[in-house]
């Protein structure tokens, strides 16, 4: 386990700039990640507090990782605020993969609001050579 | 009162909740909150973890994103009418192998208290913590809910 003493800082949640225009209403946040890799995988880890396994979705395309997650409602409408310091909204995020991943074996696992994707890599990414002959 | 104030502003915009000029009023109230209760301020503490407090009839309902964290890991208190949230959250670490690209996320200790404005029944507060987030309900003490009187001509 992590050796943690120090006090956690607050951090707004980060709202996407997206260039396309949104199509649904509410905000959209972009989750907390860590994403580290082996020789074997990419690993990503989300925040993503407040959403159910099954609102979760993970999307390769092409060589972008697209990572949605729509948290379910926060407060019903007959309770009134008396303090807001976030807003619920959901959650979205893009990576570009510079390895070849095996699309097949992606794993994915969320655990009290935080989501870990593992994509195994294609063996070694290797440079083809490419023979040029001489006629 | 702890109503939030820029509601009352006629160009706030309800449906987008905070407002940018709501943002820039809580990072400037960061350099006057100190990490005790916020006892008759509207402004919100710069302390993990944000809360969001409402309230019906009956309850008072605190909700808060803790991602990542177990039961017993999270500990909340009631005194009286102050509640406390408080909690160590760990990352596991890694293989050593692992190279890492991006570390956002944050483990650490964390504090948080908030008083509420009226009193409550301290021991039928009840905490829940489902998907990453915490959920504690408050129910009101009898005293403090509005009565209905009756008028006798």
């Amino acid at each position: 386990m992590a050796v943690a003493t120090q006090d956690i800082q607050t951090r707004d949640k980060q709202e996407v700039q997206s260039k396309a225009e949104q199509t649904t209403p509410g905000r959209v946040f972009s989750p907390l990640v860590d994403i580290f890799e082996d020789d074997q995988a990419l690993t990503i880890v989300a925040d993503m507090p407040g959403v159910h396994s099954d609102n979760v979705r993970i999307d390769l395309q092409e060589d972008i990782l697209t990572l949605t997650g729509v948290p379910s409602l926060s407060a019903p409408d007959n309770e009134e605020f008396v303090l807001q310091e976030f807003e619920i909204g959901k959650y979205f995020r893009q990576f570009t993969l510079s390895e070849v991943i095996d699309q097949a074996n992606i794993k994915a696992n969320l655990n009290n609001g935080v989501l870990r994707v593992t994509l195994p890599k294609i063996g070694p990414a290797k440079p083809r050579k490419v023979q040029i002959t001489e006629s | 009162m702890l109503i939030r104030r820029v509601k009352s502003w006629p160009f706030e915009n309800q449906l987008n909740g905070i407002s940018e000029l709501d943002r820039l009023r809580r990072d400037f109230s960061r350099f006057l909150t100190t990490p005790e209760g916020q006892v008759g301020l509207d402004s919100p503490a710069g302390v993990y973890p944000f809360l969001n407090v409402t309230q019906d009839q009956d309850n008072f309902y605190i909700r808060s994103e803790i991602p990542g964290m177990t039961m017993d890991e999270l500990d909340v208190s009631v005194t009286g009418r102050n509640v406390t949230v408080s909690g160590e959250r760990s990352i596991p670490t890694e293989d050593q192998q692992v190279r890492y690209h991006r570390r956002e996320r944050e483990a650490g200790k964390f504090r948080r208290q908030f008083n509420l404005p009226t009193d409550i029944e301290s021991d039928r507060v009840q905490a829940k913590y489902r998907h990453g987030m915490l959920m504690i309900v408050l129910p009101k003490a009898e005293s403090s809910k509005p009565r209905k009187i009756s008028i006798n001509s």
